[in-house]
């Protein structure tokens, strides 16, 4: 497991990567949740 | 049987239909996701060259090819608004925008990721990187320039125009590695050769890249139903459907 992670060495930049694509998606669901509600909450 | 082709192109039928679609859709990414994740982090093998570093392909090509097709897609779009004066059209851009502009930021910053084990550079003024930073400033330019015009109208128009001259530089990123002498590596598949990867690996990319347009679908929809209930929030369906919200 510890090896598989380690990605040969390159661990910081292969789960680097998947890092900041996870959180760019959960950064823009999060904005479009909060974007949805400020529209039906206005009322 | 006679079908109404413009039945979706009224906002009203299309936040309906679009509604109906985003839980399948966001499914459908996920599921793929996984899918490619478990083909390319486990069943693909280690790179002969590049060792275990080679596995960033799998969300910097499919972000690449995203912030290109998005590109292509917003600015038809924005044309088709422009020309026929249809409001979904621009409002389907304008929901494009801030997801081409995150898969040109991702495909970037991977792409950096990348090319510092293997090129010993973050960033290099290499034709393709250079042509791809372009695209992010001209998403960038397209929704400041939206932002920047209150009325709805004349800021798709103005939109519209930048979207439609940027345009020209899709091509130039993607043949900028035939045209220049480019550090960055050809393309990774193409449809007139064969393809120079491992079958597995290929499955697993496009497994991804399967999962990143069900989610860019999802996303833009998402989106685009916001601005449906901004821009229509004076008609009477806005207010009944806010009402029973």
């Amino acid at each position: 497991m510890m090896t598989w992670l380690a990605m040969g060495g390159y661990g910081l930049y292969v789960w680097g990567s998947m890092g900041v694509v996870l959180a760019c998606v959960v950064i823009e669901l999060i904005g479009l949740r909060l974007r949805s509600k400020a529209i039906t909450g206005k009322r | 049987m006679k079908i109404h082709w413009f039945k979706y192109a009224a906002p009203q039928t299309f936040f309906q239909l679009s509604g109906k679609c985003i839980p399948s859709l966001m499914t459908i990414a996920a599921l793929l996701f996984v899918v490619g994740f478990y083909v390319g982090f486990i069943l693909a093998p280690t790179d002969a060259q590049q060792g275990d570093a080679y596995r960033i392909i799998y969300v910097h090509v499919p972000a690449a090819w995203m912030s290109m097709v998005i590109y292509v897609v917003m600015a038809g779009w924005a044309g088709l608004g422009w020309a026929f004066n249809t409001r979904l059209s621009s409002m389907m851009a304008t929901a494009l925008a801030p997801t081409g502009a995150m898969f040109t930021f991702l495909a970037l910053w991977t792409g950096a990721l990348w090319g510092k084990p293997t090129w010993g550079a973050w960033w290099v003024w290499d034709a393709r990187l250079t042509s791809e930073l372009i695209l992010l400033f001209l998403y960038i330019g397209f929704m400041a320039l939206q932002a920047s015009i209150d009325d709805a109208r004349r800021a798709d128009k103005a939109g519209a125009l930048l979207a439609l001259v940027g345009v020209i530089n899709v091509p130039v990123i993607y043949f900028s590695v035939k045209w220049w002498n480019t550090l960055h590596q050809g393309a990774s598949i193409s449809l007139t050769t064969a393809p120079s990867m491992v079958t597995v690996m290929l499955l697993g990319m496009l497994i991804m890249t399967l999962a990143f347009w069900a989610y860019a679908i999802a996303v833009t929809l998402m989106r685009v139903r916001c601005i449906i209930l901004e821009r229509e929030k004076n008609t009477d369906w806005v207010k009944t459907y806010l009402e029973r919200q």
